[in-house]
C-alpha cells in the first residue's frame, strides 16, 4: 500500500494512502476529540457519519473545516488541529449541540458516565448562548421491559443505529424524520417492544448520553432487602466477577467473584447463590437433549432437528423468534441459566427451607438487558408470581455497592451459600463465547463415550472471531461444532440452518460481541476489544482453579436430581426447565 | 405516524411485490420502489412499507426512514381534491401567506394533513412557473391566479356546492 506523508500540528507523519485524518493525528499521540464516531477496531465496527463536526480540523488550502473521522489524508496536507478557528469552530458545534440538550444531567442516568457530558468539561462550555430562545425538540418517552428511550437526550451521532443494523443486523432502530425532528427509532416510531427489538442492550451500551439506557431496578432490590417478609435470594451470572472490578477502578480482567459474594451479604441477601449452579444444570438438561438427538439422527431418524442451538441467551432467543420463526424447533429448549436457577430456587430451595414462593424474591444479577425482558415472559412464571422477580446488571449492581459505602478492593473474599452456590468450572466459562459449548462437551463427550476425558480444555473452541468452527472427535464419532458471537454472525450460520445447508451437530450463539462479557449491562468498554480478552482470560482462569470442572460431577446438582428432578429430561425437569418458543412476527407493529 | 389503520388486499400485496421485482429487489432501488408504490397508492401507509421491507428483506425502520426523510413521501393520503399553494418567492411577496391561512382556517386543517371527509387536503409548492398569476393556488389540475383571502370560500365551494 502506497504511504501518505502529511504534517499535523508541525509534525510530519506518514501514513496508508486512505487513512483519516483522525487516525493519523492518533499515530502523533493528538487527540482529536470526538463524539459520534466511534472504532471498535476488533470487531470491525466503524461509525463515522460525520455528523457531530466535534472532530473538525483545519486544513491548508481548504476551505471550510474539515471533519477528520471521515475525511483521508493527502499528499504533503498541512492539518492544523489546534487553530484557533478550530477551537471556536469546535465549541460552536457543541453550543449548538447542547442547545437542543436537556440540563437535567444532576438526574439524568448517565451523568458522570457521558461522552457529552465530558465533551462540555474538555471544551470548557460556561455557557450556552441564545439558549433562552432555542426550541427544545421533545419526543415521547420510550420504556420496555429493558432499554428506556429518552430521545429529547438523542444527539443524533447514530452509533446506536450502527451496532444494530451494522453488528446485530437486527434492524430495529434507525435515523428516521429530517432536520430539527431527526431522530433514532424503529419504523413508524412505535415503541421498541412492537420493533424487532431483541433487548440485546448492544445500543445502550455505545450511546454517548443518556438516551439509551437500561431500566433501573435498583431501586427494587432496596424496597426488598428491607421488606421484612420476604426471603430475599441472589443469582450472580458468570461475566459479572470477571467485570464487575472494572467499576471500582480495578484492572480489566480482575476476578472479583469473592469480593462481590461479600458485597451482597453485606447487602442483605439472605441467600447469595451463583447463577453458575444452573449452568451446570442447563449442561445437563442440554447436554443430554443433544446426545438424544444425535443417537435419533445416527439411527436414520430424519425427523430430528439437527444442529442444536444453544438457548442460553435471551437475546439470541428473541432474534430467532423474529427472524427465524420457522425454525423454532431447532434450538435447545432448555430454559437459560436464570430461569432454570429461579424455577428449582422457588421449588426445591423454598420447600428446603419452608417458606412460600410468594414471600421470596429472586434477584439475578446480569451482564444483560434482555434478561430483564426474559424474567418477565409469561411463562416463567406461576400463577402471576415470576420464577426470577428482577433481574440488575453489572451496572446496576456497582451502583448498591457504592450507594452502601462500600469499596470493592477492600473487602475480603467470601464463599457462596449452599446448596446453589456450587458449580464447576464448566459453568464459569459460560460467560465467554464458545463456553456453553465447552462445557456441553465435556459433559456430552463423556457421557456419550463412557470414558473420562484426558484433557478438559478444548482451546479450539475458545477465540474473538466472529465465527468459528472446530470438529470435535467423539472416540471415533466426529462431532461439527459452530460458534458465533454478534447477532450477524449468528444469521449467517442460521440463513445455512435454514437452507438445510449447515454441516454442525451444534451451534453456539451468544448475542453480544465476546459473549456474555461483553454484554449490553456490563461496564463500558468503550470499544475497547482488550477489555474484553481481559474479562475472557479471568473467567478460563477461574474454570483453571476449580476442583469440579465437569457440570456433571457438580455433586449438588447430581443431588438436585437424586431429590428433586429424578433424571435430565424427566417430566419434572421438562416442566421447570425446559420452555417453548413464539412466532414474534405477528406480534410486530401491532398495537 | 399515520392513525390510519389500512387491510391491504391480496391483488395490492401482490402489485407490490411486482413493484419491487421490477427494480430487482435491489436495496439501491428503494427510492424508486417507494416512488412507484405512491404513485400506485396515492400514499404509503405503514401496511405498504411493511409488505416492501419484507419483499426487500430490509428491516422496516430503514423504510419508514428513507419515508420520513423526503417531503415528497407521504403516508397521508391526499384529498380527493388536493389543494397545493405555491408558497415561492413571487407568490410569497404578492400575499400566499394570508391565502395559506385562510385555506387552514377554513378547512381546519394544517399543511400535510387531510380534512376529516377525505375531500380537501393541504400542502405547499414552490413556483409552478405562472409567477405572473402570483399568488397561485392549485386545486387538483386546475390553477387559480390572483387568489385573494376572500377568494378562498368560493374556490372551496366549487368542489363542496
Amino acid at each position: 500500500m502506497s504511504l501518505v506523508k502529511l504534517t499535523i500540528d508541525g509534525n510530519k507523519v506518514e501514513v496508508p494512502a486512505g487513512t483519516t485524518i483522525y487516525k493519523a493525528a492518533k499515530q502523533l499521540d493528538i487527540d482529536i476529540p470526538i463524539l459520534c464516531y466511534m472504532d471498535l477496531k476488533d470487531l470491525n465496527i466503524e461509525n463515522k457519519p460525520g455528523g457531530c463536526r466535534i472532530c473538525s480540523v483545519e486544513v491548508e488550502g481548504r476551505r471550510n473545516l474539515a471533519p477528520s473521522c471521515s475525511t483521508a489524508v493527502a499528499e504533503d496536507m498541512l492539518v492544523r488541529t489546534n487553530s484557533m478557528r478550530v477551537i471556536n469552530a469546535r465549541r460552536t458545534v457543541m453550543e449548538l449541540i447542547l442547545s437542543d440538550h436537556p440540563k437535567d444531567c444532576l438526574s439524568c442516568a448517565k451523568a458522570g458516565n457521558c461522552d457529552l457530558q465530558d465533551m462540555a468539561v474538555l471544551l470548557g462550555i460556561r455557557e450556552i448562548p441564545g439558549q433562552e430562545y432555542a426550541e427544545m425538540s421533545t419526543y415521547r418517552l420510550d420504556t420496555s421491559p429493558s432499554i428506556i428511550r429518552d430521545l429529547d437526550k438523542c444527539i443524533m451521532c447514530r452509533r446506536c443505529e450502527t451496532m444494530c443494523n451494522d453488528f446485530q443486523t437486527v434492524g430495529a432502530l434507525h435515523a428516521v424524520n429530517r432536520g430539527f425532528e431527526a431522530v433514532v427509532a424503529p419504523a413508524f416510531e412505535m415503541n421498541l417492544e412492537h420493533s424487532p427489538c431483541t433487548y440485546c442492550g448492544q445500543c445502550v451500551a455505545v450511546c454517548p448520553t443518556g438516551a439509551l439506557t437500561e431500566v433501573d431496578h435498583t431501586g427494587k432490590v432496596i424496597a426488598a432487602l428491607n421488606d421484612p417478609t420476604k426471603t430475599v435470594v441472589v443469582q450472580t451470572a458468570p461475566a459479572v466477577r470477571a467485570a464487575l472490578g472494572e467499576e471500582f477502578g480495578m484492572e480489566p480482567g480482575t476476578r472479583v467473584t469473592g469480593q462481590m459474594v461479600t458485597a451482597l451479604k453485606q447487602l442483605g441477601f439472605d441467600y447469595v447463590f451463583d447463577t453458575d449452579f444452573a449452568a451446570d444444570l442447563t449442561i445437563m438438561e442440554e447436554g443430554t437433549e443433544l446426545l438424544g438427538r444425535l443417537k435419533r439422527h445416527l439411527e436414520g431418524d430424519e425427523s430430528v432437528q439437527l444442529p442444536i442451538l444453544t438457548s442460553c441467551c435471551p437475546g439470541w432467543v428473541n432474534f430467532f423468534e423474529y427472524n427465524y420463526p420457522d425454525l423454532k424447533d431447532v434450538p435447545s429448549t432448555a430454559r437459560s441459566p436464570q430461569q432454570m436457577f429461579g424455577a428449582i430456587a422457588k421449588t426445591y430451595f423454598a420447600d428446603k427451607i419452608e417458606v412460600d414462593r410468594k414471600d421470596m424474591v429472586v434477584i439475578s444479577i446480569m451482564p444483560c438487558l434482555a434478561k430483564k425482558y426474559e424474567c418477565q415472559r409469561d411463562e416463567f412464571s406461576v400463577d402471576g408470581n415470576p420464577d426470577v422477580d428482577f433481574s440488575i446488571s453489572t451496572r446496576e449492581l456497582a451502583h448498591l455497592i457504592k450507594q452502601a459505602n462500600m469499596d470493592l478492593n477492600k473487602l475480603e473474599e467470601d464463599d457462596f451459600d449452599a446448596p446453589l452456590g456450587e458449580s464447576s468450572g464448566a459453568a464459569v466459562i459460560f460467560g465467554a463465547t464458545g463456553g456453553v459449548i465447552e462445557a456441553a462437551t465435556r459433559t456430552a463427550y463423556e457421557l456419550q463415550t463412557g470414558k473420562t476425558l484426558e484433557k478438559v480444555d478444548f482451546k479450539q473452541l475458545r477465540g474473538m472471531e466472529g465465527i468459528r468452527s472446530a470438529t470435535v472427535d467423539f472416540d471415533g464419532l466426529d462431532i461439527n461444532i459452530g460458534i458465533a458471537h454478534g447477532l450477524g454472525n449468528a444469521r449467517k450460520l442460521l440463513d445455512e440452518v435454514k437452507a438445510g445447508k449447515s454441516k454442525y451437530h451444534a451451534i453456539e450463539v451468544m448475542a453480544c460481541p465476546g459473549g456474555c462479557i461483553g454484554g449490553g449491562g456490563q461496564p463500558l468498554h468503550h470499544g475497547d476489544a482488550s477489555i474484553l480478552k481481559a474479562r475472557t482470560k479471568a473467567i478460563y482462569k477461574e474454570d483453571e482453579g476449580k476442583t469440579i470442572r465437569k457440570s456433571h460431577e457438580n455433586p449438588y446438582i447430581l443431588k438436585l436430581y437424586d431429590e428433586f428432578l429424578g433424571e435430565p429430561l424427566s417430566e419434572k425437569a421438562h416442566e421447570l426447565l425446559h420452555t417453548h418458543y413464539f412466532d414474534k412476527r405477528k406480534k410486530i407493529f401491532q398495537v | 405516524m399515520s392513525s390510519v389503520k389500512i387491510e391491504l388486499r391480496q391483488d395490492q400485496v401482490d402489485k407490490i411485490h411486482s413493484i419491487c421485482d421490477s427494480f430487482g429487489n435491489q436495496e439501491g432501488e428503494l427510492i424508486n420502489v417507494l416512488h412507484k408504490c405512491q404513485s400506485t397508492f396515492g400514499y404509503l401507509p405503514a401496511e405498504v412499507q411493511e409488505v416492501i421491507s419484507e419483499k426487500m428483506e430490509m428491516p422496516a425502520a430503514k423504510v419508514y426512514g428513507v419515508v420520513t426523510f423526503y417531503s415528497f413521501f407521504t403516508m397521508i393520503p391526499k384529498g380527493k381534491h388536493p389543494i397545493s399553494i405555491c408558497t415561492g418567492t413571487a407568490c410569497y411577496v404578492r400575499g400566499a401567506e394570508t391565502v395559506l391561512n385562510e385555506f387552514k382556517k377554513q378547512l381546519e386543517i394544517e399543511v400535510g394533513e387531510t380534512c376529516e371527509d377525505g375531500i380537501f387536503s393541504l400542502s405547499c409548492l414552490r413556483c409552478v412557473g405562472a409567477c405572473g398569476l402570483a399568488p397561485v393556488v392549485q386545486v387538483g389540475d386546475k390553477t387559480y391566479g390572483r387568489v385573494a383571502p376572500d377568494d378562498v370560500k368560493g374556490i372551496i365551494e366549487a368542489y363542496t356546492g
